[in-house]
């Protein structure tokens, strides 16, 4: 038992904050990011090639596949979603948007990375073993940073300038702006931001996982639930969404595994159900 | 009037008298296939469109023409049911199951009801691949063609295994549901529920507030566009005469409802448009290989930026 929810534990920090990335990316610009899992991915592969291929140390890697991202995130808000957003005469055309830029990255990353499951080598040696806990060094690194990356995420949001603006950019677009906010500047860095920790937790996870150019879609979806469970635009929601779906599914493979793979059927089953019991999630705004 | 009348007429002989004359004269009867899928696809995104049109994002299609396409295929293979009437049972079954699971899932809205609706879709291939009836990943395969169907005496369908191609006689098949399912569709948008529809899309709190039944509504509205997603995949299983757990994916529902927007969310035609240039533009692409998906993906950006409100809107400009 205390193996199955110190895996839950390690899987929710890195679920989390893929889905802060979504969420603050949602409430911000109203737009869901189909292109996140495949943000992730590029993060992933950006790390492989820095820490894999040139050699460099691990911290580098990483931050280089958070200012790509952050770039990118930056110019595709500046030039794609705000200029849609502008001329179309429904917010749900930034949809089909998100879904080509998703399509774009998925090519770009094959074309570049090509198909095959890449690796790199491990960051930190050994296992932890002790307490009837099981648990590689090198997860542990990575669930702590993890951890420490979401509560400056939140002490960010709380205390800085950027932050308060975003967040107030979040509850009223409209009257931020009155107040003098800034509203496309914030909104550009907040998807930024977005991208960036998207790319971030790809370039951790590549140290463990490893990375393919197809897993962009799946881990889309899984954001989409977490930002579901705990209520999207919310980014206390998203913590606690990220952490419930991968207990979810560390309890999920353990108990259900004689039944075959029903682990996934029986979440989205009850996710479905709870939604139609709360349709805001744990904590989200009446009507996204 | 005559203008309606005129565009119909052509829309008719480009279909059923240009389409076939041009395939025969060039000799590609491999198009028939692509123009068969087109047909289907479009029946099903109408239905991802008409839920689009009550303000509803769906990209759940895939799950009910999956559903349709497996419910077509065990009464065929298991029961020894007549393909033909497999087809409303497929299209009626999923709207009796998609009014089941609308009632509580439809007060969703916005993004929420459009990421419940993608789960669905996985939903459905994972229970397809749990439950034994639907033979898991193996999938049912070689299911017979479709025989004879006459009405009164009157031959409506000959037996398609006895047909030198019956590739051609799924295009008519198809390019004729299509036809009917259009009109209906334009029928239903250009009534009196129709504009109640679209009052929905505009404000769901006030059109309730001046009694109209919201509820009932878009349930209604939802079991039509999840009828027509099961019937378009039970003809789609009919033509591919195979059905597997991977026959309509996430991938397919939000295609279905790229289709929708690429047409124009404003047009009941957008769908049929938008599928017709989304699939050749794929099929068409295909000779680029591995440069493929990059260009397509580019083109549906450029696209976006340029024509946010589907390609319908073009016309629509000129017009005023």
């Amino acid at each position: 038992m205390e193996q199955v929810i110190a895996n839950g534990l390690y899987l929710g920090a890195q679920y989390a904050l893929i889905a802060l990335g979504l969420t603050l990316i949602f409430g911000l610009m109203n737009v869901l990011n189909f292109a996140h899992g495949q943000m992730y991915v590029l993060g992933g592969f950006i790390t492989y090639t820095v820490y894999g291929q040139l050699g460099l140390p691990f911290p580098i890697a990483v931050l280089c596949s958070g200012l790509t991202l952050a770039i990118i995130g930056g110019f595709m808000e500046r030039y794609l979603f705000r200029t849609v957003i502008r001329r179309s005469h429904r917010e749900e055309s930034t949809m089909l948007l998100a879904a080509a830029t998703a399509f774009f990255f998925d090519a770009v990353m094959l074309l570049i990375f090509g198909e095959k499951q890449r690796g790199v080598p491990k960051i930190v040696k050994g296992v932890f073993n002790d307490y009837g806990i099981i648990l590689p060094y090198d997860r542990i690194v990575v669930g702590a940073v993890a951890a420490a990356m979401i509560l400056s995420f939140i002490a960010f949001m709380k205390y800085t300038k950027t932050g308060r603006a975003m967040r107030a950019l979040a509850q009223d677009r409209v009257a931020a702006q009155l107040m003098g906010v800034e509203v496309d500047r914030y909104t550009m860095i907040g998807f930024a931001m977005g991208a960036m920790l998207a790319g971030v937790v790809g370039g951790l996870l590549v140290s463990i996982t490893g990375v393919n150019s197809g897993i962009g879609g799946p881990i889309s979806v899984k954001a989409f639930m977490m930002i579901m469970i705990g209520g999207a635009g919310v980014a206390g929601g998203a913590i606690a969404g990220g952490f419930i779906l991968g207990m979810m599914e560390s309890v999920g493979l353990t108990v259900l595994r004689e039944y075959g793979d029903v682990t996934y059927l029986v979440i989205f089953a009850a996710l479905m159900v709870f939604l139609s019991i709360r349709p805001n999630g744990l904590m989200g705004k009446p009507w996204g | 009037m005559t203008k309606k009348i005129i565009g119909l007429l052509l829309f008719l002989i480009a279909v059923f008298v240009v389409a076939p004359w041009l395939i025969a004269a060039t000799g590609r009867t491999d198009l028939y296939y692509v123009f068969t899928s087109v047909a289907l696809l479009s029946i099903a995104s109408a239905g991802v469109w008409l839920t689009f049109y009550i303000g509803r994002i769906n990209i759940g299609q895939g799950a009910y023409a999956l559903m349709g396409g497996y419910v077509s295929a065990i009464l065929v293979m298991y029961y020894g049911w007549s393909f033909w009437w497999t087809l409303p049972v497929a299209g009626i079954f999923c709207a009796v199951a998609s009014i089941l699971i609308g009632v509580p899932i439809l007060r969703l809205r916005g993004v929420y009801f459009a990421m419940v609706t993608l789960i669905l879709t996985e939903v459905m291939r994972l229970l397809a691949l749990a439950v034994p009836i639907t033979n898991g990943a193996k999938g049912i395969t070689s299911i017979p063609l479709p025989g004879p169907i006459s009405l009164f005496g009157l031959a409506l369908a000959p037996d398609f295994a006895t047909l030198e191609n019956p590739r051609i006689a799924f295009y008519y098949l198809s390019v004729v549901l299509m036809t009917v399912c259009f009109a209906l569709m334009y029928r239903l948008v250009h009534s009196r529920i129709g504009h109640i529809c679209l009052s929905l899309q505009q404000n769901e709190e006030l059109a309730s507030s001046i009694g109209v039944n919201i509820a009932a509504l878009r349930v209604m509205a939802y079991a039509i566009s999840s009828f027509l997603g099961g019937l378009a995949g039970a003809v789609f299983i009919g033509a591919t005469q195979s059905i597997y757990p991977s026959s309509f994916t996430v991938t397919d529902s939000v295609n279905f409802m790229l289709n929708c927007f690429l047409g124009g969310l404003g047009y009941v035609f957008g769908p049929m448009l938008g599928t017709l240039v989304l699939y050749l533009g794929w099929n068409l692409l295909f000779s680029m290989e591995k440069y493929q998906l990059l260009i397509y993906s580019t083109a549906m950006i450029v696209l976006m930026l340029v024509l946010p409100n589907g390609l319908l809107s073009l016309g629509a400009k000129r017009k005023g």
